[in-house]
C-alpha cells in the first residue's frame, strides 16, 4: 500500500486468495482483511490452488473494469509449515481425482514425473535438461533477498539429490513454503493520480483442462489449459510470444517450466528441454524466465505465488530490478498454473 | 450405497457406481456406456456428458499399453510404507485410460511405455479391492 500510495480507506475490496485446505484458518479473508484494516469493505476468498492469485487479479480487473470499484487489494499468501511435509502431500494428492486417482497414492511430484516422462519419451528431454532449470532458478534466488534459497547449485547436485518420483528429484521440485504478496489494482484514473510510473494490464487468459488425467492424454506432454489461456492473453494483449521481455512462469517443477516454455510458444513444441540447455532462458538471451528465483528456489507459497509472479514483473517493468533487471523491459508474461494443471492464468503486463 | 473398500485408501464413501465394488470383487473391471450417445467412460460414471443418456455397465478386457508413469520415493502420510510404489496410466484397447498402481512384480527396469499390460482386480489384506497394471505372461 505505501508502495501504491494508497490507504487502507481508499480500498473499496479485498480479494483473498489462497488454497484453504492448507489453512488452520477457516475462511482467512475474515482474519486478513480484519488485519490488514480493510473492514468494512467487501472481501472474500479465492481459490484455484497455485493459480489462486492469478485468478484473483482477473476478478479484481473485473470489479474495476465493470465500474463497481476504483481500487481493489489481491492479496495472496500461504502459511504451508503448519502442516508436515508427508501431510502436505496428503492434502496435495487429494488435488487429483479422489474417488479413482488419490486412492492409489497419488502425489504433486508423482502428477508432475508422469508428465515428465511422457515429455522425455515423446521428445527426448533429458534429466541433464530438467537440471538446468532448477540451476538457472536458484542462480537467480541469490539474486533475490526474498527468495526462500540463496545458494546457487549445479547440474551435478540435481543429478545426485533425492529421488522423489522418477525422473523428478528433491531439486526438480518447489519447496513447500510460507509467504504472502499483494497487489493493489486500481482504475485508470485513480493509477494515473497516484503514479507517474503505472503498470497497465494489458491481457487476461484464463482456461482450465479435466481434472482426471485419464480425462487427458493421449499425451502427457502439454498443458491445455496453459495453450487456451496464453491464447486469450496474447489475443487481448494483441501481441505474440516473441514480444514478451520477461516472462514469470509456473515452475513448481522443473519438467513445467520446460513444458510451459512450449505452452507459452517460447519455442517450438518439443524444443523446451534444449532451450533450457542452451540457457536461452537467462537474463540477456533469447527471453528471461522466472530471473527472481521462481517457484523453485524463491519458494512456492501456493496461494501467494501467482501475485508474487506480478510483483517480480511490475519491479521490471518499472525499472527497479537493480542486478537483474531486463533492459528496456515493456511487456511482461505472468503464467499461473493451478493443482495438476486443471486451471492456468496468464496475465500480460505493460509499461 | 458404500464403496469404503475400493483404494488403498478411500476418501469417497457414497457413490451411485457402488457396482463397481462388487463386480471388482466377482473379478471384473467394468466401465460405463451411454445408451444414447455410445460413450465408453473409465473410470465409470452415473452420468454421460451429454446429459442425456442413460447409463449401462459394460465389461473391460483389461489389455492396455501404457502411457506414463513413475516410480514415488516419497509418499502421503497414509502411503509412506509403502514406497517405493510405482504409478501409470494406460490405456485399454477398448479406448479409455486408467490411472494405476503397477504390480510389484514389475521392476523398474523393465517398465517401458508403449509396453502392453493388463489391469486386473486385486484384494488386499482386510478386504480392501483394488486394481493393479500386470504383465501379460503373468496372467
Amino acid at each position: 500500500m505505501e508502495d501504491a500510495q494508497v490507504t487502507t480507506n481508499e480500498i473499496q475490496a479485498s480479494i483473498v486468495c489462497s488454497a484453504t485446505h492448507y489453512d488452520k484458518q477457516r475462511t482467512p479473508a475474515g482474519v486478513i482483511a480484519e488485519y490488514l484494516g480493510l473492514n468494512p469493505q467487501p472481501t472474500f476468498n479465492v481459490e484455484a490452488v497455485c493459480a489462486s492469485s492469478g485468478v484473483g487479479l482477473r476478478i479484481g480487473w473485473s470489479f474495476i473494469s465493470s465500474g463497481l470499484h476504483d481500487t481493489v487489494a489481491v492479496v495472496g499468501f500461504q502459511k504451508m509449515t503448519e502442516l508436515s511435509s508427508a501431510e502436505v502431500q496428503e492434502v496435495m494428492g487429494r488435488s487429483g481425482d479422489v474417488m479413482w486417482e488419490s486412492p492409489f497414492g497419488t502425489t504433486m511430484p508423482a502428477y508432475f514425473a508422469l508428465y515428465a516422462k511422457s515429455h522425455m519419451q515423446k521428445y527426448g528431454t533429458t534429466e541433464e535438461q530438467l537440471a538446468k532449470v532448477a540451476v538457472k532458478n536458484h542462480f537467480y534466488a541469490t539474486k533475490n533477498p526474498k527468495a526462500m534459497f540463496q545458494e546457487e547449485i549445479t547440474v551435478e547436485d540435481v543429478l545426485k539429490s533425492r529421488m522423489i518420483a522418477s525422473p523428478l528429484k528433491r531439486y526438480d521440485c518447489c519447496a513447500n513454503s510460507d509467504g504472502a504478496a499483494c497487489i493493489i489494482l486500481a482504475s485508470e484514473d485513480v493509477a494515473r493520480k497516484v503514479t507517474d510510473t503505472p503498470v497497465w494490464v494489458a491481457g487476461l487468459g484464463l482456461a482450465s483442462s479435466p481434472m482426471a488425467l485419464t480425462s487427458r492424454g493421449p499425451s502427457y506432454a502439454s498443458f491445455d489449459c496453459s495453450v487456451n489461456a496464453a491464447k486469450q492473453a496474447y489475443g487481448m494483449a494483441r501481441i505474440k510470444p516473441k514480444d514478451v521481455d520477461i516472462a514469470e512462469v509456473h515452475d513448481c517443477f522443473t519438467i513445467t517450466e520446460i513444458i510451459n516454455y512450449e505452452d507459452l510458444g517460447f519455442c517450438e513444441r518439443g524444443r523446451g528441454g534444449k532451450l533450457a540447455e542452451e540457457g536461452q532462458t537467462y537474463l540477456g538471451s533469447k527471453i528471461p524466465v522466472n530471473i527472481d528465483g521462481g517457484l523453485l528456489a524463491k519458494g512456492h507459497p501456493v496461494g501467494a505465488t501467482g501475485a508474487s509472479q506480478i510483483r517480480t514483473l511490475v519491479k521490471q517493468l518499472r525499472g527497479e530490478a537493480g542486478e537483474t533487471q531486463v533492459n528496456g523491459a515493456e511487456i511482461g508474461l505472468a503464467h499461473n498454473l493451478g493443482g495438476i494443471g486443471m486451471y492456468c492464468a496468464v496475465t500480460i503486463l505493460k509499461t | 450405497m458404500s464403496f469404503a473398500k475400493f483404494g488403498k485408501v478411500s476418501y469417497v464413501s457414497e457413490t451411485k457406481l457402488q457396482e463397481f465394488e462388487t463386480k471388482l470383487e466377482a473379478g471384473k473391471i467394468m466401465g460405463t456406456k451411454c445408451k444414447k450417445c455410445g460413450r465408453l467412460y473409465f473410470p465409470p460414471r452415473a452420468d454421460c456428458d451429454c446429459m442425456k443418456g442413460e447409463m449401462e455397465w459394460v465389461e473391460l478386457s483389461g489389455n492396455c499399453k501404457l502411457m506414463t508413469f513413475t516410480t514415488l520415493h516419497f509418499a502421503p502420510a497414509s502411503f509412506r510404507y509403502e514406497v517405493p510404489y510405482t504409478l501409470g496410466v494406460a490405456q485399454f484397447e477398448e479406448g479409455p485410460t486408467v490411472l494405476a498402481p503397477l504390480s510389484k512384480e514389475l521392476g523398474e527396469d523393465e517398465i517401458k511405455i508403449g509396453m502392453s499390460l493388463k489391469l486386473v482386480p486385486v484384494e488386499l489384506m482386510g478386504g480392501r479391492m483394488i486394481y493393479e497394471l500386470k504383465k501379460l505372461e503373468s496372467q
